[in-house]
């Protein structure tokens, strides 16, 4: 058998190209349920998180109807759109559509007889994309929590929005100026503060050093994801 | 049976032992730099790195050691990279349903294993050529070499960029005031942010290497 034939160097490559394709589909068909059900648990631990309950990505499952109550999906005016579900949006693809056209979900938590607000985040970060979870209290206005995550930030610098210290700080910022007023001039959201935040400031958190480009795109989801509540907010005051 | 078929005969035992030293793939093949610098920022997924490493390269040198009297020399580049790719993304794919968090980890890296010139290198310049046995030693040692040296410079980039090691706070804790801080901080020193970019880990490397060939009289270089 020569094998640097033309004949051979062809059937070796279609035989090796139709073993190889048919190894991969084989392992993603046989392990997608598994898989899917990871990132179906791990985005309800991350909500969960966002109230301040901490469970395991397998128990999150379990407890999620527990916490939370309601799972609405909104139309740009505020009013609730009954046909969709919100847990299935996905908002990497959501966000592509045209304000009008999109669905916001919210999540409606009662923790410990506390209602609680928690609206999905999803953005552009540094070099890929980042994401997170930001719960409101009663007030809708005072942040209870924030979980944040990354695609591909960098290790050290922009992926310190995992940590811990990153997202506690957000707890009992506000996002209006005034309480119960819930119009676009009240709304300043909570940003990142390149140096670092004043003492006091409710409504700025500290940048990572080094980290800005991340920190400030950060900021800018926030904002943009967060101003489409508003509507919803104002109406059910 | 000749004492060269052992398993364990001297020239394996050499396989094991050359590539993490006198032979290492980073600091003498000068292989495999790009993830030295990329992932080396933190210690945790510097091992995680180099473990997926030492998994690929096995099975890759162990696969194309068997298979290479049947591939075409035409093609044998692509072919290699073929049963790379499919190996990291099998791996991956294994991972996301069974060790959801290892995969999250990994997923930043997955396409720097499959581009690391090490597993592409050694494929090439020995699993072709060598039986499988060997080729799996071959393997073990120079993924050994490359984890060693992803450590080292980890270690250092960890612990001086942010103070800490495997995320835990070493040299004490940062607050917002001097006054605040705990361990070194309490004193004014401050973390060297320069060392968690990519220009500080290529200088990291360098001392390596000129620590490294100072030691070892096998790398002198004569005139």
């Amino acid at each position: 058998m020569n094998t640097n034939s033309n004949s051979y160097t062809f059937i070796f490559a279609i035989v090796l190209v139709t073993v190889v394709a048919g190894l991969l589909a084989f392992t993603a068909i046989k392990l997608k349920p598994k898989q899917e059900e990871n990132v179906r648990n791990e985005k309800m631990q991350s909500i969960l998180t966002s109230i301040g309950v901490e469970e395991s990505r397998e128990h999150s499952g379990k407890v999620f109807d527990k916490f939370i109550k309601e799972q609405i999906a909104l139309k740009s005016d505020g009013t609730v759109d009954m046909e969709v579900d919100a847990f299935t949006i996905n908002l990497k693809n959501e966000i592509k559509k045209d304000p009008n056209q999109q669905r916001y979900p919210l999540y409606i938590a009662d923790n410990d007889g506390k209602k609680m607000y928690i609206i999905p985040l999803f953005g552009k970060g540094l070099w890929d994309d980042i994401w997170g979870y930001i719960a409101l209290g009663e007030d809708k206005n005072t942040i209870i929590g924030a979980v944040f995550d990354h695609k591909g930030e960098t290790p050290g610098l922009g992926a310190e929005i995992r940590e811990s210290w990153f997202e506690e700080q957000f707890t009992g910022k506000k996002i209006f100026t005034k309480p119960n007023d819930f119009t676009t001039n009240n709304f300043v959201c909570v940003h990142t503060v390149k140096g670092g935040a004043k003492a006091g400031d409710e409504h700025g958190v500290d940048a990572i050093s080094g980290g800005t480009v991340t920190s400030n795109k950060l900021s800018q989801m926030i904002e943009e994801r967060m101003k489409h509540y508003l509507p919803y907010f104002q109406k059910n005051k | 049976m000749s004492e060269d078929k052992a398993l364990f005969s001297k020239k394996n035992i050499k396989l094991l032992t050359d590539p993490l030293n006198d032979n290492n793939p980073i600091t003498v093949q000068v292989l495999g730099i790009c993830s030295a610098l990329a992932i080396t920022v933190q210690l945790k997924p510097a091992i995680v790195m180099a473990v997926a490493v030492m998994f690929v390269l096995i099975f890759s040198n162990l696969i194309i050691s068997l298979l290479r009297n049947l591939i075409p020399n035409r093609i044998r580049i692509i072919v290699q990279l073929l049963v790379v790719a499919a190996l990291v993304i099998i791996v991956d794919q294994i991972l996301k349903a069974y060790a959801f968090d290892v995969s999250k980890q990994l997923s930043v890296f997955v396409g720097l294993i499959i581009t690391n010139c090490i597993i592409m290198g050694r494929l090439e310049a020995f699993a072709l050529g060598n039986k499988p046995w060997a080729s799996v030693l071959d393997a073990i040692g120079n993924s050994g070499g490359y984890a060693i040296i992803l450590i080292i410079v980890a270690f250092f980039r960890e612990l001086l960029g942010s103070g800490k090691l495997m995320g835990y706070e070493i040299l004490g804790h940062k607050a917002k005031t001097i006054a605040e801080s705990t361990g070194l901080y309490h004193y004014g020193y401050q973390n060297n942010g320069f060392m968690l970019l990519s220009p500080m880990a290529l200088i990291v490397l360098g001392i390596v290497i000129w620590v490294q060939r100072s030691k070892n009289r096998k790398l002198i270089e004569q005139h």
